[in-house]
């Protein structure tokens, strides 16, 4: 299957949820701790998430 | 798109960043370490151990400690008291004279109920405290402070730039694509994109935030002299007293007229801080986002008696809310550990750039790669 895709999607789609997703998670932290903070870490922890995904799903095709 | 558009975004991503990687990987480098500088101080012991306070037992005087602290440094002054959030202990920094800077102060740690002086290093020496030193401001003060905030800015710039070209060139391939099959400069160019991506927003707050706080000391100087200023003026013309109402006193009274905060730290007169005529206690919440918002409660040094509790200026509230988005440190260990791995992918996103400055090409050959949405033969590569 090809990797390549003609999606009309904007690619600004996955930047613009990542920021407001990275915004949340730096304040959420910061107004109050217990849920606050898990809801923090669970967003970060998604982030590193998705970098280990592609990577692990890279294409090695030549 | 135009390609002319295309091109100057190009250029602004390449300068911007080629001016500033080198001095950002060493900010992350030396950052890194420091997320975790109390983990690491409490492993080193350079921060002692400090016995819980016993059942029943009452804080010592403040006037006591901070002149047991006096008596290791002979002929100083007092400069700053402060209350440990994590431990049952104070600092007392003193100085040859009340304007004496961080680098020449001296630090006592004492048990806030037995006065206890407890062996600790001094805050400004060490390794930590060297490499605390090469990430504020390499060693040179306000200017290096001022320099490496530029260079934060330009990441800054760097970061949007490297947005807008993100565009164009990811849109006929799907988000998270990495291709390592092709050639060696394609696949390092996929990790750049979707690393930088992926730290887009953390990497650029931590960014503004490190700028917003290498002004630190010209927005603390305009508050002392704006809002400060103004209260110093009742005192023009008298000189700084050297007889001293009691420190414990006026403790008690700042709690009083604050009774939702408890005090984070005490400044003495001529510090800076509370003008040459004032105790300053600052005050601040218990929660993670009042804690960093202080509360000034000016006390006349001479007749111990509340003279203001003003409020702190929107710039000084800003700069205080910066240091926790930078430093990471007010979500627990969990959130160190993800800050220490965003500052990797960052340093990642760095190195992957500088590697693609290396295996450039010709600014045209580029810009068409971007133009054609990353599916051009990767010709003029080198594996």
């Amino acid at each position: 299957m090809s990797r390549v895709a003609n999606s009309p999607r904007s690619p600004f789609i996955a930047p613009a949820w990542i920021t407001v997703a990275s915004i949340v998670g730096l304040v959420s932290a910061l107004i109050g701790d217990g849920v606050f903070d898990v809801v923090s870490w669970l967003i970060f922890a998604a982030l590193i998430g998705l970098s280990v995904r592609a990577w692990i799903t890279r294409d090695r095709k030549r | 798109m135009q390609r002319s558009t295309l091109k100057a975004w190009f250029l602004v991503h390449k300068w911007t960043s080629l001016v500033c990687t080198a001095f950002l990987l060493l900010l992350c480098l030396t950052g890194l370490p420091l997320v975790f500088w109390e983990e690491i101080g409490h492993l080193t012991g350079a921060d002692p151990e400090v016995a819980p306070a016993a059942a029943g037992a009452q804080p010592q005087n403040l006037d006591d400690l901070v002149n047991q602290a006096l008596a290791r440094y002979p002929g100083d002054v007092p400069l700053f008291l402060g209350w440990d959030d994590h431990s049952p202990s104070v600092y007392v920094n003193t100085g040859a004279r009340p304007d004496t800077p961080p680098p020449e102060m001296h630090t006592a740690i004492l048990h806030q109920y037995t006065g206890e002086v407890l062996p600790a290093p001094q805050f400004n020496e060490g390794v930590m405290y060297f490499i605390y030193r090469l990430h504020t401001d390499v060693f040179v003060g306000l200017p290096g402070m001022l320099f490496l905030g530029a260079m934060a800015l330009l990441f800054a710039v760097a970061i949007v730039s490297g947005v807008v070209l993100y565009g164009p060139f990811m849109r006929k391939l799907p988000f998270g694509t990495v291709r390592t099959g092709r050639s060696r400069r394609l696949a390092w160019l996929d990790l750049h994109n979707v690393l930088g991506i992926v730290t887009l927003g953390w990497a650029f707050v931590v960014g503004i935030t490190g700028a917003i706080n290498t002004l630190a000391k010209p927005l603390e100087q305009a508050w002392q002299t704006q809002q400060l200023g103004e209260f110093a003026k009742r005192y023009e013309g008298r000189s700084r007293p050297t007889q001293f109402a009691s420190l414990d006193d006026a403790v008690a009274k700042a709690r009083a007229a604050e009774p939702g905060m408890k005090p984070a730290f005490v400044s003495f007169p001529g510090t800076g801080y509370s003008g040459d005529h004032h105790y300053g206690v600052f005050m601040n919440g218990d929660t993670p986002l009042t804690e960093r918002l202080y509360r000034p409660v000016l006390i006349d040094v001479e007749t111990g008696e509340i003279t203001a509790r003003p409020q702190l200026p929107g710039y000084m509230t800003t700069l205080l809310l910066s240091q926790p988005l930078h430093f990471g440190d007010y979500g627990g260990m969990p959130l160190k550990i993800l800050w220490a791995l965003l500052d990797l992918l960052t340093i990642a996103v760095l190195v992957s750039g500088l590697y693609l400055w290396f295996k450039r090409g010709s600014t045209e050959a580029r810009v068409t790669e971007i133009e054609r949405a990353g599916l051009v033969a990767d010709a003029g590569a080198a594996r």
